[in-house]
């Protein structure tokens, strides 16, 4: 494991730009209808495979072997319980929960009849992560298409049974009934016995969104009543037979390597596993305490690397970003030069972005089991599959020899694309023979893991004097080009996003760098607006094309009660707008600054958010309001501080996050847009929440705060 | 060998041989399966741990075992009464007040805990008992609903 450290850092966002490689799945259909019971089955097929379904000569296949690249499928048991599958994991955004109202929903039975598998390399498709916000717009309809093929083949062999044709048929509540003789038969008589497989018809109609019965509609949390008696099991929850706990020897610094290293004296130590590999060393024992004692014995020296500060972060971003635009997100077009040495006001500013923690209430942890040389790997990880693959790689073993399943997660905001407590716990249980299970401190979660990329954004533009945005300059320096393209209508534009050698270990977080951008933007927007001496929606409409943008913000505002009138000293208002990943958010604040401490309180917020139509309203609110209440960390005090490769806040106590106290009046306005297709909503929502606080303080204080977090320390400067 | 501890948990009795100075939570944990209180940070600090001793919240993980001897122990488990849940579970489950669920135990003790001693509290009361709980998805509204419901009083329009 020489590339152990190397192998496993991730660059900024890399995850999301990936594309999915088609897997070769291995199971015969034998096995299939071994593992889940007779009944009948569909299973929807990756794009590219399509011509070879096409030509196949039937829609019903019947050879032994499955269809390969798969991506999703349905089962229809003899007890009729539907089983979907889906490599994407269930890590607190509700998903499992929507998936199976969708299944519900297309197929015509009982929501409680529908179970999800998902996130296990042995049991579920390929699938290149739940991240993107990519697992409602890609697997809703994949499963409505399934879950309608399945009906189809219900009512199907129902029209066999009674020699009468299929489409008088009507499938619903779990049973194929036939109108003109008034029989019918449930789904799991029609499955009775069958060994039916098929793949996924090319086209095959699904029920448009004004239809929907059970999506749409705001069914409880699947299992909640196992969460709320403590009985769900997370990765750090699970207690195999013969089980170790490991601890790792973790370095001073990054980047720092082993020198000198004696592990005799906790070698000596009863019952305990002593593992060093490379630059890698820890140990396996019955208890934690042993574990973490066997550590203590060992005498490491290390070689330390000497790295930069958060004192010189800023200028080190800046100057090493500067000559080397990405061309990916590069925009250029019109004149900007021109444009801004003609335009009647000019507004130049500089902008700045902190590293920030994903900080999940449950820690990176693994369990991992070897056995006939096989290894199994529980884990919170938003990616199984590559997880199974970084392990395969690792310890040299084939794929089809590593098994990794995601036990339902307790959360990730983008921060567990990685697989480290895995490759850790399955190094340790190779030693040890035995399982190995490994929970990473606070501490270590807070020192180990990736950031969210810290980053500087400077901004030129220039408008006229009617208040159209005529120039915009927009250059991001590290933290990522996610939402960087201006929504607003400028014909003199060039936005260039420049990556940065890595500083901190980063990588994806919640809304990626759609929230700096958002907040560069958005921030620039309302002083244009004053400049203009324009209301901030009026000035945002007036550069506007889009009336789904549109649309957000005239929501936010009539809920707000935009523009609000002062009746307090201190109080100010804010608005700002934006658009990502298919869906739109516009955001209200109201803040209460006082003059004398600086103290800064968000009273209320109000977001309006379209992400088309609506799959599960309940769980849709608490993504909406979970945003803005994670986003008010980002916002106003979070920041990771660090000096010479040593994180100096790697605690709860000196790295502050939202608490009770923190969490203003929240109002969610959700656009229901049937007539367009659902997209994702766990992302976007936190975008807009920063620069419309930061808004809010100028209005009340006459301060303009440029830089993430706004008020680590209350307002300074008023 | 350390020296056998007595302790009572959820109304049983263990004899748990670890070292005194053992957080209560890594024995709750590793040695009784009672695997619903959470490691959130081992400092105190995010509340996941939380389970009432002698009826009152404390932090599992900033309790030596040793100093729980004679005292019961009522971890999330616990909760229940002949398979119904607790109210204050139930307002949970009434109020959709979880997203990924892994504050849930934690929170419920907490508010268990903050109903047993002040039965109708103030929104105020409720945010100051509840800060030391930590939820990072966001829930708090929903918790906060949770409580008022569990105490019987009127519930305000889910934000």
């Amino acid at each position: 494991m020489s590339d152990f450290t190397q192998k496993f850092i991730p660059e900024p966002e890399r995850y999301e730009f990936r594309t999915a490689p088609i897997h070769q799945f291995e199971l015969a259909r034998r096995d299939f209808f071994k593992l889940l019971g007779a009944g009948i089955a569909v299973f929807a097929v990756a794009k590219d495979s399509q011509a070879m379904q096409e030509t196949a000569p039937s829609r019903a296949f019947h050879n032994e072997e499955l269809p390969k690249e798969i991506t999703s499928w349905l089962h229809v048991g003899e007890d009729g319980t539907v089983t979907g599958f889906t490599g994407k994991a269930e890590i607190g955004q509700n998903i499992r929960t929507s998936l199976a109202q969708t299944v519900a929903d297309e197929l015509r039975v009982p929501f409680e009849t529908v179970r999800m598998v998902m996130a296990d390399t042995a049991l579920t498709p390929f699938d290149a992560g739940t991240f993107g916000s990519r697992t409602t717009p890609t697997m809703t309809p994949q499963f409505r298409r399934v879950a309608s093929a399945a009906r189809d083949l219900l009512i199907e062999v129902a029209a066999k049974e009674w020699n009468v044709a299929p489409e008088g048929l009507v499938a619903a509540n779990a049973k194929v009934t036939d109108p003109a003789s008034g029989r019918s038969l449930r789904y799991a008589e029609l499955a009775r016995g069958k060994t039916l497989a098929q793949n996924l018809p090319v086209e095959d109609p699904v029920t448009p969104a004004p239809e929907w019965t059970i999506a749409g509609k705001p069914v409880p949390k699947v299992d909640a009543r196992e969460f709320v008696t403590g009985k769900h099991q997370y990765t750090p929850d699970l207690r195999p037979a013969g089980l170790l706990h490991g601890k790792v020897l973790r370095p001073p610094s990054f980047g720092a390597t082993l020198d000198s290293y004696d592990d005799s004296a906790a070698k000596t130590m009863t019952g305990v596993i002593v593992v060093r590999d490379g630059d890698f060393a820890g140990a396996a024992a019955p208890t934690v305490h042993e574990a973490q004692a066997a550590l203590d014995a060992i005498h490491a020296q290390w070689n330390e690397v000497p790295q930069i500060s958060n004192k010189e972060l800023f200028a080190f971003l800046k100057k090493n970003g500067e000559s080397k635009p990405d061309d990916r997100s590069r925009k250029q077009k019109g004149s900007v030069e021109e444009a801004l040495k003609n335009a009647a006001h000019r507004l130049d500013a500089t902008y700045t972005v902190a590293f920030i923690a994903h900080a999940p209430l449950e820690p990176r942890a693994a369990v991992a089991d070897w056995s006939d040389g096989k290894l199994s790997v529980w884990t919170g990880t938003q990616r199984p599959f590559a997880v199974r693959d970084e392990l395969a790689a690792v310890f040299h073993v084939p794929e089809s020899s590593v098994r990794v399943i995601v036990p339902d997660t307790g959360s990730a905001y983008g921060g567990k694309h990685t697989g480290d407590a895995a490759l850790e716990a399955a190094r340790l249980a190779r030693a040890a023979g035995r399982p190995v299970k490994l929970v990473w401190t606070r501490e270590e979660e807070f020192t180990w893991a990736y950031f969210r990329p810290a980053g500087v954004i400077e901004i030129k533009s220039g408008i006229a004097a009617d208040g159209t945005l005529t120039a915009w300059e927009f250059h991001n320096y590290n933290s990522g080009s996610s939402g960087i393209e201006t929504p607003y209508v400028v014909s003199n534009q060039r936005i260039e996003f420049h990556s940065v050698p890595q500083i901190l270990r980063s990588g994806s977080y919640r809304g990626l760098a759609a929230t700096a951008n958002h907040f560069a933007r958005e921030t620039h927007m309302d002083a244009l607006a004053r400049t203009a001496r324009m209301d901030a929606i009026e000035f945002r409409i007036k550069n506007l094309s889009d009336s789904r943008m549109r649309a957000v913000l005239e929501a936010a505002a009539k809920s707000f009660g935009w523009p609000h009138k002062k009746s307090r000293e201190g109080q100010g208002f804010g608005i700002a707008a934006g658009y990502e990943k298919g869906s739109y958010v516009a955001t209200c604040a109201e803040v209460a600054v006082d003059r004398s401490s600086g103290a800064v309180r968000v009273v209320r917020v109000v977001e309006a958010f379209e992400c088309g139509a609506i799959v599960n309203p309940d769980g849709l609110r608490n993504q909406v309001v979970g945003a803005i209440i994670q986003g008010l960390g980002g916002a106003l005090f979070e920041s990771i501080e660090f000096e010479n490769g040593r994180i100096k806040n790697p605690h709860f106590a000196s790295y502050r996050v939202p608490r009770f106290r923190d969490v203003p009046q929240i109002e969610s306005v959700l656009l229901d847009r049937k007539d367009i297709p659902s997209a994702g909503a766990g992302e976007t929502p936190i975008m807009t929440l920063a620069p419309a606080i930061g808004s809010a303080i100028f209005d009340a204080t006459g301060v303009r705060l440029n830089a993430l977090p706004m008020v680590p320390n209350g307002l300074q400067r008023m | 060998m350390a020296k056998p501890i007595e302790l009572e948990v959820n109304g049983k009795r263990y004899s748990v041989q670890y070292p005194p100075d053992t957080p209560l939570l890594s024995v709750l944990r590793d040695e009784l399966g009672l695997t619903g209180s959470k490691y959130g940070c081992g400092e105190g600090q995010c509340g996941a741990c939380t389970v009432l001793i002698s009826g009152a919240p404390k932090r599992s993980c900033m309790i030596s075992v040793s100093t729980v001897v004679g005292k019961p122990v009522t971890t999330i488990e616990g909760l229940e009464k002949d398979g119904r849940p607790h109210p204050v579970q139930q307002a949970f489950l009434d109020a959709g007040a979880f997203q990924c669920a892994f504050c849930t135990s934690g929170m419920i003790m907490s508010s268990v805990g903050l109903l047993q001693g002040n039965p109708k509290p103030t929104d105020a009361e409720i945010i100051q008992f509840m800060q030391g709980n930590i939820c990072r998805c966001g829930t708090h509204p929903r918790v906060i609903e949770a409580i008022r419901h569990a105490a019987g009083m009127a519930q305000e329009p889910r934000s």
